[in-house]
Protein backbone atom coordinates (compact mmCIF):
# COMPACT_ATOMS: atom_id res chain seq x y z
CA UNK A 1 0.00 0.00 0.00
CA UNK A 2 3.02 2.52 0.95
CA UNK A 3 4.76 1.64 -2.34
CA UNK A 4 1.19 2.45 -4.15
CA UNK A 5 1.26 6.06 -2.71
CA UNK A 6 4.95 6.64 -3.77
CA UNK A 7 3.68 5.98 -7.62
CA UNK A 8 1.16 8.82 -7.25
CA UNK A 9 3.96 11.33 -8.51
CA UNK A 10 4.43 9.41 -11.68
CA UNK A 11 0.45 8.80 -11.72
CA UNK A 12 0.42 12.57 -12.34
CA UNK A 13 2.90 13.54 -14.28
CA UNK A 14 1.63 10.33 -16.86
CA UNK A 15 -2.24 12.20 -16.73
CA UNK A 16 -0.41 15.66 -18.10
CA UNK A 17 1.64 14.61 -20.26
CA UNK A 18 -0.53 12.49 -22.17
CA UNK A 19 -2.95 15.53 -21.94
CA UNK A 20 -0.35 18.24 -23.28
CA UNK A 21 0.79 15.81 -25.64
CA UNK A 22 -2.75 15.69 -27.18
CA UNK A 23 -2.87 19.91 -26.76
CA UNK A 24 0.62 19.72 -29.55
CA UNK A 25 -1.59 18.67 -32.25
CA UNK A 26 -4.44 20.51 -31.91
CA UNK A 27 -5.08 23.17 -34.29
CA UNK A 28 -4.85 26.64 -32.49
CA UNK A 29 -6.86 27.95 -35.54
CA UNK A 30 -9.89 25.78 -35.15
CA UNK A 31 -11.69 27.49 -32.69
CA UNK A 32 -15.46 26.46 -31.84
CA UNK A 33 -17.81 28.54 -32.23
CA UNK A 34 -19.91 30.32 -29.99
CA UNK A 35 -22.96 30.76 -32.34
CA UNK A 36 -22.96 26.59 -32.40
CA UNK A 37 -26.57 26.01 -31.21
CA UNK A 38 -27.72 29.55 -31.86
CA UNK A 39 -30.04 31.22 -34.90
CA UNK A 40 -28.84 32.91 -37.56
CA UNK A 41 -28.72 36.14 -36.52
CA UNK A 42 -30.88 38.72 -37.73
CA UNK A 43 -29.38 40.94 -40.59
CA UNK A 44 -31.23 42.41 -43.51
CA UNK A 45 -29.02 42.85 -46.26
CA UNK A 46 -28.64 43.34 -50.19
CA UNK A 47 -28.29 40.91 -52.91
CA UNK A 48 -24.65 40.64 -54.58
CA UNK A 49 -26.24 41.03 -57.58
CA UNK A 50 -29.00 43.70 -57.23
CA UNK A 51 -28.68 46.68 -54.82
CA UNK A 52 -32.03 46.84 -54.59
CA UNK A 53 -33.40 43.19 -53.70
CA UNK A 54 -33.18 43.00 -49.91
CA UNK A 55 -32.45 39.69 -48.18
CA UNK A 56 -32.97 38.86 -44.50
CA UNK A 57 -32.10 35.85 -42.44
CA UNK A 58 -35.86 34.71 -42.51
CA UNK A 59 -36.01 34.21 -46.45
CA UNK A 60 -33.34 31.56 -45.55
CA UNK A 61 -35.21 29.93 -43.08
CA UNK A 62 -37.34 26.66 -43.69
CA UNK A 63 -34.43 24.03 -45.26
CA UNK A 64 -31.15 22.60 -44.49
CA UNK A 65 -28.54 25.21 -46.00
CA UNK A 66 -24.71 26.15 -45.82
CA UNK A 67 -23.58 29.99 -45.50
CA UNK A 68 -20.48 30.29 -47.13
CA UNK A 69 -18.29 33.11 -46.18
CA UNK A 70 -15.93 34.48 -48.86
CA UNK A 71 -14.36 37.48 -50.33
CA UNK A 72 -12.45 37.94 -53.82
CA UNK A 73 -9.58 39.22 -51.73
CA UNK A 74 -9.22 36.17 -49.89
CA UNK A 75 -6.72 33.32 -51.83
CA UNK A 76 -8.42 30.56 -49.45
CA UNK A 77 -11.73 30.99 -51.58
CA UNK A 78 -10.41 30.82 -54.51
CA UNK A 79 -8.69 27.56 -53.65
CA UNK A 80 -12.13 26.25 -52.30
CA UNK A 81 -14.42 27.84 -55.30
CA UNK A 82 -13.71 24.79 -57.55
CA UNK A 83 -15.05 22.20 -55.05
CA UNK A 84 -17.91 24.48 -54.18
CA UNK A 85 -18.70 24.54 -57.98
CA UNK A 86 -18.73 20.38 -57.58
CA UNK A 87 -20.52 20.80 -54.88
CA UNK A 88 -22.90 23.19 -56.56
CA UNK A 89 -23.56 21.04 -59.35
CA UNK A 90 -24.51 17.91 -57.19
CA UNK A 91 -27.28 19.76 -55.92
CA UNK A 92 -27.27 18.38 -52.15
CA UNK A 93 -27.59 21.71 -50.14
CA UNK A 94 -28.78 25.14 -50.93
CA UNK A 95 -25.08 27.26 -50.42
CA UNK A 96 -25.96 30.62 -49.66
CA UNK A 97 -22.89 33.19 -50.06
CA UNK A 98 -21.68 35.94 -48.25
CA UNK A 99 -19.33 38.14 -49.52
CA UNK A 100 -17.56 39.27 -47.00
CA UNK A 101 -15.94 43.03 -47.07
CA UNK A 102 -15.78 43.47 -50.66
CA UNK A 103 -16.81 45.61 -53.80
CA UNK A 104 -19.64 44.52 -55.52
CA UNK A 105 -18.43 45.07 -58.67
CA UNK A 106 -14.77 42.64 -58.47
CA UNK A 107 -17.31 39.79 -56.50
CA UNK A 108 -19.88 40.05 -59.37
CA UNK A 109 -16.97 39.63 -62.05
CA UNK A 110 -15.01 36.98 -60.07
CA UNK A 111 -18.26 34.75 -60.02
CA UNK A 112 -18.91 35.57 -63.48
CA UNK A 113 -15.28 34.53 -64.81
CA UNK A 114 -14.87 31.60 -62.24
CA UNK A 115 -18.68 30.56 -62.21
CA UNK A 116 -21.20 30.71 -59.49
CA UNK A 117 -21.65 28.28 -56.56
CA UNK A 118 -24.57 30.25 -54.58
CA UNK A 119 -27.97 29.53 -54.94
CA UNK A 120 -27.99 33.73 -53.68
CA UNK A 121 -25.42 35.57 -52.57
CA UNK A 122 -25.56 38.04 -49.54
CA UNK A 123 -23.46 41.18 -49.77
CA UNK A 124 -22.08 42.09 -46.49
CA UNK A 125 -19.40 45.05 -47.04
CA UNK A 126 -19.06 46.17 -43.62
CA UNK A 127 -18.45 42.94 -42.40
CA UNK A 128 -21.69 43.15 -39.78
CA UNK A 129 -23.14 40.38 -40.51
CA UNK A 130 -19.64 38.49 -40.42
CA UNK A 131 -18.85 40.60 -36.86
CA UNK A 132 -22.57 39.02 -35.95
CA UNK A 133 -21.37 35.36 -36.95
CA UNK A 134 -18.13 35.55 -35.20
CA UNK A 135 -16.00 34.99 -38.19
CA UNK A 136 -12.55 36.26 -38.05
CA UNK A 137 -11.04 34.94 -41.61
CA UNK A 138 -12.92 33.55 -44.64
CA UNK A 139 -13.67 31.32 -46.08
CA UNK A 140 -15.70 30.10 -43.06
CA UNK A 141 -18.44 27.86 -43.85
CA UNK A 142 -21.98 27.68 -41.59
CA UNK A 143 -24.41 24.87 -41.40
CA UNK A 144 -27.45 26.04 -40.58
CA UNK A 145 -30.82 23.54 -39.79
CA UNK A 146 -34.49 23.61 -40.60
CA UNK A 147 -34.72 25.46 -38.16
CA UNK A 148 -32.43 28.33 -38.96
CA UNK A 149 -30.17 26.90 -36.23
CA UNK A 150 -26.62 27.23 -37.30
CA UNK A 151 -25.32 23.61 -36.09
CA UNK A 152 -21.42 23.94 -36.85
CA UNK A 153 -18.92 26.12 -38.39
CA UNK A 154 -16.35 25.26 -40.24
CA UNK A 155 -12.94 27.82 -40.79
CA UNK A 156 -10.61 27.29 -43.65
CA UNK A 157 -11.14 26.34 -46.92
CA UNK A 158 -13.82 23.64 -47.91
CA UNK A 159 -12.31 20.29 -49.89
CA UNK A 160 -13.00 16.71 -50.52
CA UNK A 161 -11.96 15.38 -47.33
CA UNK A 162 -13.63 17.71 -45.42
CA UNK A 163 -16.68 17.51 -46.97
CA UNK A 164 -16.74 13.74 -47.00
CA UNK A 165 -15.57 13.53 -43.63
CA UNK A 166 -17.32 16.43 -41.48
CA UNK A 167 -19.85 18.30 -43.53
CA UNK A 168 -21.70 15.65 -45.36
CA UNK A 169 -22.36 13.53 -42.78
CA UNK A 170 -23.60 16.33 -41.06
CA UNK A 171 -26.03 17.58 -43.96
CA UNK A 172 -27.25 14.31 -44.03
CA UNK A 173 -28.44 14.07 -40.59
CA UNK A 174 -29.92 17.72 -40.45
CA UNK A 175 -32.35 16.78 -43.89
CA UNK A 176 -33.08 13.57 -41.94
CA UNK A 177 -33.71 15.45 -38.90
CA UNK A 178 -35.69 17.92 -41.57
CA UNK A 179 -37.37 15.17 -43.35
CA UNK A 180 -38.61 13.30 -39.79
CA UNK A 181 -39.83 16.65 -38.64
CA UNK A 182 -41.91 17.51 -41.60
CA UNK A 183 -43.95 14.24 -41.46
CA UNK A 184 -44.79 14.73 -38.13
CA UNK A 185 -45.96 18.19 -39.19
CA UNK A 186 -48.22 16.09 -42.09
CA UNK A 187 -49.64 13.42 -39.52
CA UNK A 188 -50.87 16.19 -37.22
CA UNK A 189 -52.39 18.24 -39.64
CA UNK A 190 -53.68 14.64 -40.81
CA UNK A 191 -55.14 14.01 -36.80
CA UNK A 192 -56.90 17.47 -36.49
CA UNK B 1 31.59 53.31 -9.41
CA UNK B 2 30.51 56.30 -10.87
CA UNK B 3 30.94 55.39 -14.10
CA UNK B 4 28.47 52.58 -14.05
CA UNK B 5 25.67 54.90 -12.43
CA UNK B 6 25.98 56.77 -15.08
CA UNK B 7 25.49 53.98 -17.37
CA UNK B 8 22.21 52.44 -15.69
CA UNK B 9 20.81 55.63 -15.42
CA UNK B 10 21.05 55.95 -18.82
CA UNK B 11 20.38 52.94 -19.96
CA UNK B 12 16.70 52.95 -17.58
CA UNK B 13 16.34 56.31 -18.94
CA UNK B 14 15.93 55.26 -22.49
CA UNK B 15 13.85 52.34 -21.44
CA UNK B 16 11.64 54.59 -20.08
CA UNK B 17 11.08 56.88 -23.44
CA UNK B 18 11.06 54.26 -25.33
CA UNK B 19 8.26 52.65 -23.61
CA UNK B 20 6.29 55.92 -24.03
CA UNK B 21 6.98 56.26 -27.10
CA UNK B 22 5.99 52.67 -28.64
CA UNK B 23 2.68 52.74 -26.57
CA UNK B 24 -0.17 54.37 -28.01
CA UNK B 25 -1.53 52.60 -31.72
CA UNK B 26 -2.97 54.94 -34.03
CA UNK B 27 -6.49 55.08 -34.66
CA UNK B 28 -8.60 57.53 -36.20
CA UNK B 29 -11.25 57.49 -33.22
CA UNK B 30 -12.46 60.05 -31.60
CA UNK B 31 -13.72 59.49 -28.10
CA UNK B 32 -15.77 61.82 -26.26
CA UNK B 33 -13.51 62.17 -23.65
CA UNK B 34 -10.02 61.28 -22.10
CA UNK B 35 -11.08 58.91 -19.81
CA UNK B 36 -13.85 57.34 -22.40
CA UNK B 37 -10.55 56.38 -24.32
CA UNK B 38 -8.32 55.10 -21.34
CA UNK B 39 -10.96 53.29 -20.48
CA UNK B 40 -11.50 51.44 -23.73
CA UNK B 41 -8.02 51.15 -24.50
CA UNK B 42 -7.85 49.31 -21.44
CA UNK B 43 -10.83 46.69 -21.93
CA UNK B 44 -10.01 46.51 -25.54
CA UNK B 45 -6.21 44.96 -24.21
CA UNK B 46 -7.77 42.45 -22.72
CA UNK B 47 -9.27 41.30 -25.81
CA UNK B 48 -7.66 38.82 -27.76
CA UNK B 49 -7.61 38.76 -31.51
CA UNK B 50 -9.19 35.75 -32.73
CA UNK B 51 -7.26 36.28 -36.12
CA UNK B 52 -3.78 36.60 -35.24
CA UNK B 53 -4.08 34.61 -32.05
CA UNK B 54 -1.85 35.96 -28.98
CA UNK B 55 -2.10 39.75 -29.80
CA UNK B 56 -4.68 41.47 -28.34
CA UNK B 57 -7.27 43.37 -30.67
CA UNK B 58 -5.69 46.96 -29.88
CA UNK B 59 -1.81 45.44 -30.57
CA UNK B 60 -3.42 43.71 -34.45
CA UNK B 61 -3.54 44.84 -37.44
CA UNK B 62 -5.38 42.31 -38.82
CA UNK B 63 -9.17 43.08 -40.33
CA UNK B 64 -11.42 41.42 -37.38
CA UNK B 65 -9.20 43.02 -34.41
CA UNK B 66 -9.42 46.67 -36.01
CA UNK B 67 -13.43 45.78 -36.21
CA UNK B 68 -13.69 44.69 -33.21
CA UNK B 69 -11.83 47.51 -31.53
CA UNK B 70 -14.11 50.51 -32.92
CA UNK B 71 -16.47 48.07 -31.28
CA UNK B 72 -15.30 48.11 -28.26
CA UNK B 73 -14.72 52.07 -28.76
CA UNK B 74 -17.96 53.06 -29.73
CA UNK B 75 -19.70 50.72 -27.19
CA UNK B 76 -17.53 52.66 -24.61
CA UNK B 77 -18.47 56.11 -25.97
CA UNK B 78 -22.18 54.95 -26.05
CA UNK B 79 -21.89 54.30 -22.08
CA UNK B 80 -22.34 50.32 -22.42
CA UNK B 81 -20.82 48.71 -19.22
CA UNK B 82 -17.74 46.57 -19.38
CA UNK B 83 -19.93 43.50 -18.75
CA UNK B 84 -22.25 43.81 -21.56
CA UNK B 85 -18.79 44.79 -24.19
CA UNK B 86 -17.71 41.65 -22.87
CA UNK B 87 -21.04 39.77 -23.47
CA UNK B 88 -21.24 41.27 -27.05
CA UNK B 89 -17.94 39.57 -27.90
CA UNK B 90 -17.76 36.59 -26.22
CA UNK B 91 -21.27 35.88 -27.57
CA UNK B 92 -19.90 35.88 -31.09
CA UNK B 93 -16.04 34.51 -30.72
CA UNK B 94 -16.36 32.69 -27.61
CA UNK B 95 -14.60 32.52 -24.36
CA UNK B 96 -11.60 32.48 -26.22
CA UNK B 97 -11.01 36.47 -26.93
CA UNK B 98 -11.00 36.50 -22.92
CA UNK B 99 -7.60 36.93 -22.19
CA UNK B 100 -8.64 36.05 -18.53
CA UNK B 101 -11.11 33.49 -18.42
CA UNK B 102 -14.12 33.69 -16.05
CA UNK B 103 -14.54 31.66 -12.73
CA UNK B 104 -17.42 28.95 -14.07
CA UNK B 105 -17.64 25.25 -13.64
CA UNK B 106 -15.53 24.76 -17.09
CA UNK B 107 -12.70 26.48 -15.76
CA UNK B 108 -12.88 25.56 -12.57
CA UNK B 109 -9.32 23.17 -13.04
CA UNK B 110 -7.67 25.94 -14.82
CA UNK B 111 -8.32 28.65 -11.62
CA UNK B 112 -7.82 25.72 -8.49
CA UNK B 113 -5.78 23.71 -10.57
CA UNK B 114 -2.30 25.21 -8.86
CA UNK B 115 -3.51 25.89 -5.79
CA UNK B 116 -4.84 22.58 -5.96
CA UNK B 117 -1.68 20.98 -6.70
CA UNK B 118 0.60 23.60 -3.92
CA UNK B 119 -1.84 22.52 -1.40
CA UNK B 120 -1.07 18.43 -2.36
CA UNK B 121 2.73 19.06 -2.70
CA UNK B 122 2.59 20.53 0.88
CA UNK B 123 0.70 17.43 2.32
CA UNK B 124 2.93 15.26 0.86
CA UNK B 125 5.90 17.42 2.10
CA UNK B 126 4.38 17.52 5.46
CA UNK B 127 3.92 13.90 5.75
CA UNK B 128 7.37 13.06 4.65
CA UNK B 129 9.22 15.65 7.33
CA UNK B 130 6.96 13.93 9.79
CA UNK B 131 7.94 10.44 8.76
CA UNK B 132 11.50 11.37 8.84
CA UNK B 133 11.63 13.06 12.27
CA UNK B 134 9.84 10.13 13.82
CA UNK B 135 12.44 7.58 12.12
CA UNK B 136 15.28 10.09 13.34
CA UNK B 137 14.21 9.83 17.04
CA UNK B 138 13.74 6.17 16.88
CA UNK B 139 17.17 4.70 17.54
CA UNK B 140 17.77 6.94 20.10
CA UNK B 141 15.57 4.84 22.48
CA UNK B 142 17.29 1.28 23.69
CA UNK B 143 15.16 -0.78 25.41
CA UNK B 144 16.14 -2.13 28.81
CA UNK B 145 18.11 -4.69 27.56
CA UNK B 146 19.72 -2.78 24.65
CA UNK B 147 20.98 -0.63 27.55
CA UNK B 148 22.39 -3.58 29.64
CA UNK B 149 24.30 -5.03 26.93
CA UNK B 150 25.75 -0.95 26.12
CA UNK B 151 26.38 -0.97 29.60
CA UNK B 152 28.69 -4.12 29.65
CA UNK B 153 30.74 -3.44 26.41
CA UNK B 154 31.67 -0.08 27.96
CA UNK B 155 32.80 -1.98 31.04
CA UNK B 156 34.27 -4.11 28.98
CA UNK B 157 36.38 -1.58 27.00
CA UNK B 158 37.46 0.27 29.86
Amino acid sequence: MKKLILFIPLVLFLVMGIFLYRGLYLNPQQLDSALEGKPVPEFRLSKLEDAKTMISNHDLKGQVYIMNVWATWCPSCKYEHPYLLQLARQNIVPIYGINYRDQRGLAVQELTRQGDPYTLNIFDPDGKLGLDLGVYGAPESFIVDHNGIIRFRYAGPVDMRVWNETIYPLVKQLQQEAATAQQGNATQGKAS
Amino acid sequence: MKALLKILTSAVLAFGFAYQVSATPVDTYQFKNAANQEHAMQLARSLRCPQCQNQDIVDSNSPVAKDLRMEVYKMVDAGKSDSEIIEFMTSRYGEFVLYKPRLETKTYILWLGPVALLLFGALVAFIFIRKQRSHAEKPAELSAEEQQQLAELLKQHK
